[in-house]
């Protein structure tokens, strides 16, 4: 009877162990959806009105670094827009890579806005493992709340093309 | 006897949870290789017993580039420090993202006098078409394919499956072992101790 016992504790044990790890991750996030909490490593900012658009990245990730000049240029075409400057936060996180390896990026692409390290994937986790770079659009409302409006894996290619896209869909003025 | 029966419990339980804490793989897989990385699970962390040591003359080699080159390491002898990286296999996911990061950082290595070697057991064409997807590498990647992994095992570090662990040895212009990281094949060395004993070298 002990030994039954014990071994429905393990196998229990080992369900929830391999489903954490494997099967049960969480999903991508979902437009229309939430962010999920993703402190303390990250703290959603919440430009009242505004969107804050995230770039999950790694320092090793080709892909990130092909775009790094792009993510660049959206950035510097919203700090040149004195609309858009106050209501659009641009940030990234670097999934799996130490403060260390998110410094190296930043100095080697001269990178102005918030990078975030998330060096043992609790983030990446949390946010259902995307391949990267994975690019999130949320939009903040004034009560605080806010809505994911866009959510998708890969480059988004034309820079005024994707700041149009941002803007239409978050529908801030 | 049912205290007996208890303790027995415990330490399978604890048995269980330390497995799979210590085989828990972790990687963030970039786009740049679709849906093209074999995902081998979790694996031992390290499956072989290495042999070179810190402080020895490193075993000299010389292994095919997938440029076309020989590559030995005592070309490097007198000239510059070396890096080996030795990673398992082409596309599975760590490996997959750990010499991007280094094709990055060519500037830390020419700081210090290094060069950097990339090391796997495949052969050529699957190198070729695997390093492809990670851009222009600044650095060679050599096939330690055939005899298979005889590098590897010179160096201690054949797995038991034939692949490579994922290794990093640094070698001074002497030739001397100065640093030695055989570790867990789930998880991505640290960039920054790389560097910290690159730094060391002078």
């Amino acid at each position: 009877m002990i030994k039954i016992k014990y071994g429905i504790s393990i196998m229990l044990m080992l369900m929830i162990l391999l489903g954490g790890s494997i099967g049960w991750s969480a999903s991508l996030p979902i437009v229309g959806g939430v962010m999920p909490d993703l402190s303390p490593g990250f703290s959603l900012p919440k430009p009242k009105d505004g969107v804050v658009i995230i770039e999950i990245f790694s320092m090793y990730c080709p892909y990130c670094q092909k775009e790094a000049p792009n993510v660049n240029k959206l950035y510097d075409k919203i700090q040149a827009s004195p609309n858009l400057k106050s209501k659009i936060r641009l940030v990234g996180i670097g999934v799996g890579n130490s403060s260390y390896e998110v410094d190296v990026f930043r100095k080697k692409y001269s990178i102005n806005f918030p990078l975030y390290a998330d060096g043992d994937f609790v983030i990446h986790k949390k946010l259902g493992e995307p391949r990267t770079p994975y690019f999130i659009g949320v939009k903040i409302n004034s009560d605080g709340s806010h809505r994911i409006f866009y959510s998708k894996l890969g480059e988004f290619g034309d820079v005024d093309a994707f700041l149009a896209e941002m803007v239409r869909l978050s529908g801030i003025k | 006897m049912k205290k007996r029966g208890s303790s027995k419990f415990v330490i399978s339980c604890y048995t269980v949870v330390m497995t799979l804490a210590i085989a828990t793989a972790a990687w963030a897989i970039s786009d740049a290789y679709k849906e093209n990385i074999y995902n081998p699970g979790a694996l031992k962390p390290i499956d072989s017993k290495v042999k070179a040591k810190v402080g020895q003359l490193a075993p000299d080699f010389t292994l095919p580039a997938v440029a076309g080159e020989k590559i030995a390491l005592s070309q490097y002898r007198g000239k510059k420090n070396v890096v080996l990286s030795f990673v398992p296999a082409a596309w599975t996911p760590v490996c997959s993202d750990q010499w991007p990061g280094y094709n990055i950082v060519q500037d830390m290595f020419n700081a210090h006098d290094a060069v950097l070697l990339g090391i796997t057991v495949d052969n050529i064409p699957t190198l070729f078409s695997w390093t492809n997807q990670m851009g222009k590498l600044w650095f060679p990647v050599l096939s330690d394919f055939y005899p298979h992994g005889k590098v590897a095992q010179q160096y201690g570090i054949l797995r038991t499956d034939g692949v490579a662990e994922r290794a990093v040895f640094v070698i001074d212009k002497k030739g001397i072992i100065r640093y030695i990281d055989v570790h867990d094949i789930n998880q991505r060395p640290s960039l920054e101790a790389l560097i910290t004993e690159l730094e060391k070298l002078k």
